[in-house]
């Protein structure tokens, strides 16, 4: 048993360890995910605020 | 997969071609000069109006040319153009097969039909409502059903990007992250879906409207919506022209970006602040808080600013890294003084990105303060200033890259080769001239879009300063210079389409000089040099004219808005 544990040991220590891809960068891998951002940050910031302060002008007499 | 796809080897890069996205890219390109000619005819007669000792058309014809030119130039030459781009960063520079050619096909057929029947609207005469169609002013239905339809095509086009970004990472085509040009052309593509949902949901109620069907539209909400349209369509611009100056500096030079990492942030903060600025048409509008106005002009939109000004740096310094690192090295600007000036594919790069930064770009800033906008709101200062983005950025970025593109894409050998190498400079003073002229006019007040700025007609006289005829006068002799350049380029690339010499499929074009190295721009990976003390130096001398540009702006407010 502990000779199966050291060889999966060193079979692990031989092999790549799985690169750790940082966040940031796994955000601007994924195309979608910069979609969504790219619609709703403009879309709530201008168009849906904008609409609101529009709507509450009110009506001339 | 890659058996059940056409493909051949690009013998000069080595990128692998799908015969179906080089057919798209091809059809695209050839449509989109055809329209710039067009819109560029209308551009030479609406300066030549404006020139007062000219004043060349009859008003109804001036309203109609200046709307034909908005339209052809600003929205059909651009995205035609942009579709290109997308399948060139797509599936070439991702050595993929291109998704549901079909879809594109069906697109392109879609925007090519909508192009065709909004400019038929206009020439009838019964929708010279201008580019922005505001309402109450009504076009005929098929003015804005032609719009629609060349948005929904350009659409489908957004979405075989999409596509082929899926199947390329499926298919494992690339290693890693995409390339940078590639992101640029996706920031692109990201605005450009924002801008066709923006234009849907405010030209198909206003269609319903020009029919009869839908009895009143808000000006001022139509305003706001067409704005997230009008505008955000010159940042795919923005973002396409940008991935094509990295794109250059690849293929002439062999250049890697300085930092991927700084680079791809600059291109974030495009996905999530450019649109924002066209908040800027908005600042006189009463109805809205100054809260609304100052954080999406003043303060996302800077973020937008950053990353310009960071791909302003990056893109020379990646070159003049790639110079030095051949041994060009010796001073400040060894690297710069040998480029190949005569190459146009460099040279048109090079002054788009000069002319963008230092004309379009600051004049952006400035219009985008809510305070000195008011200055020049609404003036002939706004086309100066998209001129200077659009026109001397963009349109120039995208001539420089055609010139690449046709030995590279349509496998033809560059004819003119002499008028090749004077064309980029041409249309670029011109173009540079029209801005810098139309944004003195416009801060002497003269207004934009208006037929007659001596108002002989008018009942109430109003006689604008002397300058400001010289400065329309000086306009209309630099428009001519342009539109000379762009009569140069069009000459060269349809005759070297359709009659320059055809390269074999394993032959090296002879022009302009494409080294092996160029196929950094299908990978990603930064520079291994920073050392760029020439383009630092360039970028002090940017900041030094922002910021004297910007507050002789504030001296000027408060000499004409006197506080006491």
């Amino acid at each position: 048993m502990n000779e199966n544990n050291n060889m999966d040991a060193s079979a692990s220590d031989d092999s790549p360890a799985p690169e750790d891809i940082p966040l940031m960068q796994r955000v601007l891998d994924n195309p979608f995910l910069l979609l969504v951002l790219g619609i709703a940050v403009p879309a709530v910031f201008y168009i849906i605020w904008g609409i609101i302060e529009i709507t509450q002008i009110p009506i001339a007499d | 997969m890659s058996a059940l796809f056409d493909y051949r080897t690009c013998p000069t890069t080595g990128l692998r071609v799908d015969r179906n996205a080089e057919k798209l890219i091809k059809a695209n390109a050839v449509v989109a000069v055809v329209f710039l000619a067009i819109g560029g005819l209308f551009g030479l007669l609406v300066a030549l109006t404006r020139w007062p000792a000219v004043h060349f058309l009859p008003a109804d014809w001036f309203y109609l040319a200046l709307t034909a030119h908005g339209l052809d130039v600003l929205l059909v030459w651009i995205i035609f153009f942009e579709m290109a781009v997308l399948y060139f960063a797509s599936a070439i520079l991702l050595n993929s097969r291109l998704a549901g050619p079909k879809w594109a096909w069906t697109g392109f057929g879609l925007m090519l039909v909508g192009a065709l029947i909004t400019n038929v609207a206009v020439l009838q005469g019964g929708s010279s409502v201008m580019f922005t169609s505001y309402v109450p002013m009504m076009a005929e239905p098929h003015f804005y059903l032609g719009i629609i339809l060349f948005a929904v095509g350009a659409l489908i086009g957004c979405g075989v990007f999409f596509g082929t970004l899926v199947i390329a990472k499926r298919d494992k085509t690339y290693d890693g992250s995409i390339p940078l040009v590639t992101f640029g052309a996706l920031t692109a593509a990201i605005i450009a879906v924002f801008t066709i949902a923006s234009g849907a949901i405010i030209l198909i109620p206003t269609l319903l409207w020009s029919l009869g069907l839908v009895s009143h539209i808000d000006p001022l909400i139509y305003k706001t919506i067409w704005w997230a349209m009008g505008h955000s369509s010159q940042q795919i611009n923005v973002s396409a022209h940008v991935a094509v100056w990295y794109a250059i500096a690849a293929m002439v030079f062999g250049a890697k970006p300085l930092s991927e990492k700084v680079s791809r942030t600059a291109f974030l903060m495009y996905i999530l602040f450019l649109q924002i600025a066209s908040a800027h048409h908005m600042l006189v509008e009463p109805g809205f808080s100054s809260e609304w106005k100052i954080f999406n002009t003043s303060y996302a939109m800077y973020l937008a600013v950053v990353g310009s000004m960071v791909h302003g740096m990056t893109v020379p310094g990646s070159i003049e890294a790639a110079q030095r690192s051949r041994g060009l090295t010796k001073g400040l600007f060894e690297w710069l003084r040998k480029a190949p000036w005569a190459n146009p594919a460099f040279a048109g790069m090079f002054m788009s990105l000069v002319f963008f930064g230092f004309i379009g770009g600051i004049s952006g800033v400035v219009m985008g303060t809510e305070q000195i906008n008011m200055i020049m709101h609404n003036t002939l200062y706004v086309p100066g200033h998209f001129h200077g983005t659009v026109v001397a950025g963009t349109t120039l970025a995208f001539m420089a890259i055609t010139y690449l593109l046709v030995p590279l894409i349509f496998r033809r050998e560059l004819m003119m080769k002499k008028l090749a190498t004077w064309q980029p400079y041409v249309f670029g003073i011109g173009v540079a001239g029209i801005s810098v002229f139309m944004m003195g006019a416009g801060t002497l007040g003269v207004s934009r879009r208006h037929w007659d700025m001596t108002f002989a007609d008018a009942a109430l006289p109003f006689d604008y300063p002397s300058a400001a005829f010289l400065m329309m006068g000086l306009n209309g002799i630099f428009a001519c210079m342009a539109a000379l350049g762009g009569l140069m380029f069009v000459v060269i690339v349809v005759g070297s389409v359709f009659f320059g010499k055809k390269l074999a499929e394993d032959e090296k074009p002879s022009y302009p000089e494409v080294p092996p190295d160029s196929a950094a721009v299908g990978h990603y990976g930064s520079s291994e040099s920073l050392r760029i003390p020439g383009t630092a130096f360039l970028v002090g001398i940017f900041f030094v004219a922002f910021v004297l540009y910007y507050f002789v702006n504030w001296k000027y407010l408060s000499e004409i808005w006197p506080l006491s």
